[in-house]
């Protein structure tokens, strides 16, 4: 059934390969985008009016565009717009980590909200000073209820990230394609065992992190 | 920015559109029938089944849609399995939105507190009237904000369709940037229609969940 290919030469370890690929511009956005997010999801709650306008109006573009044409935009418009050429991984670091900023911030915000006010009142009835209310009520309930949240974020961009190939970069489902491309005369079924094992290594790449994250969100649930 | 060059790209545009959202919502359309089935047998733990949809779940929760179109579009053929461009689209958006959508539905039934099946029971309630009348409504209610999300989330997630050459809104974009390298103009109408797909859902997803809480 066309399986016999992966094992040919080097071909699973050029699989692994394009996967890495793809892990190494997913990691690189989920870091950017966690910083990132925390700060703008911390000044979301601060609940000023300008940065709330702006903060919406960006979190609803992140919303309903959907993140390929978003890597179309930077990756095709402002090459023309400005002359500068990036290069595809670039973009899709710019494009995927806007994305998982204004999710992680979303997540933030809604951590933030979710703690009772009685917390606040508390603190400060038992003199705690705002300093010492954040860093030792607030902030360690919240980074139990993000942690799992922003590890589950991780397996989204990693699923998200195989759209870098319809930019032209090299990873997994390229490597696949030229896979198959090369054996064309000697197995012609080649494509079913190739994007079988392309679909059986995303699934080992997320279904252990998206795993963990359930069981943290289990263990620390109160 | 030229306008002609807008007006004459806009009938292929307007084409893609309505191609873009057919597939779109029957493809959603699919899902809702997969994730209630799927939810309805992990929910009443159906021997035999709720592993299989279990499996299932597991499996397209954590693979992304263009690896699931790919297999099913290109490697599919090689075992002799073909299916057409735009039913793989339909398709696999079904497959991968059922997977998303029972587990929504699911986490609503599970969210319905034991108390009402207690209280409904002790109200001499048979079980298919409990079932239809005290946990199916409060379930649907509670389910609807991850609802929206999920339509949302598939509607955006059409837009890598191109990739198994589906002539939706992407690849016509990415044609007319190929082909005459009117980069802005393409863009503009991609943005424009996106918008014009994806913000009313928006909307209205956000005044259903408003009505629908309590």
């Amino acid at each position: 059934m066309g399986i016999e290919v992966i094992f040919k030469g080097r071909n699973l370890i050029r699989l692994m390969e394009g996967l890495l690929v793809a892990m190494k511009i997913s990691l690189l956005s989920v870091v950017i985008s966690i910083v990132l997010g925390i700060i703008l999801g911390m000044l979301m709650t601060l609940k000023k009016p300008g940065i709330t306008f702006i903060s919406r109006i960006y979190l609803e573009i992140v919303r309903i565009m959907p993140q390929m044409v978003l890597l179309f935009i930077v990756y095709f418009g402002f090459a023309k717009m400005t002359g500068i050429n990036l290069s595809a991984e670039a973009s899709a670091v710019i494009v995927f980590s806007f994305w998982g900023t204004a999710e992680m911030a979303d997540l933030v915000r809604g951590c933030m909200a979710s703690i009772p006010k009685i917390q606040y009142e508390s603190s400060t009835a038992l003199g705690f000073t705002r300093l010492q209310t954040y860093v030792h009520v607030i902030i360690p309930q919240i980074i139990r209820r993000l942690i799992p949240l922003s590890i589950n974020l991780i397996t989204r961009m990693i699923k998200t990230t195989s759209l870098v190939m319809m930019i032209g970069i090299v990873e997994v489902l390229k490597v696949g394609q030229q896979i198959i491309e090369a054996n064309r005369k000697s197995a012609p079924n080649a494509a079913f065992g190739v994007f079988a094992v392309i679909f059986l290594l995303y699934f080992l790449a997320c279904w252990p992190i998206s795993h963990f994250s359930k069981y943290l969100e289990k263990k620390w649930e109160n | 920015m030229d306008v002609e060059v807008i007006k004459s790209y806009l009938p292929n545009f307007i084409k893609a559109f309505f191609l873009t959202i057919k597939i779109g919502w029957i493809g959603i359309a699919l899902a809702f029938i997969i994730g209630i089935v799927c939810a309805f047998i992990l929910y009443f733990k159906v021997p035999v089944f709720s592993g299989f949809v279990k499996g299932y779940v597991e499996l397209f929760r954590n693979t992304p849609l263009l690896v699931q179109l790919f297999f099913i579009y290109y490697g599919l053929p090689a075992i002799g399995v073909k299916i057409p461009a735009e039913l793989c689209g339909i398709l696999g958006l079904g497959l991968l939105g059922g997977s998303y959508m029972a587990e929504s539905f699911r986490s609503g039934l599970e969210a319905v507190p034991v108390i009402q099946t207690e209280s409904a029971l002790s109200l001499g309630m048979t079980r298919r009237q409990l079932f239809i009348y005290v946990i199916l409504p409060q379930a649907f209610s509670i389910s609807v904000p991850a609802i929206v999300a999920n339509i949302i989330f598939l509607l955006k997630e059409t837009s890598v369709f191109s990739a198994i050459s589906l002539m939706d809104l992407m690849f016509t974009a990415k044609d007319y940037i190929g082909l005459y390298y009117n980069t802005f103009e393409s863009l503009f109408l991609l943005v424009i229609f996106y918008i014009v797909m994806l913000l009313p859902v928006s909307f209205a997803g956000s005044i259903i969940e408003r009505k629908c809480s309590f």
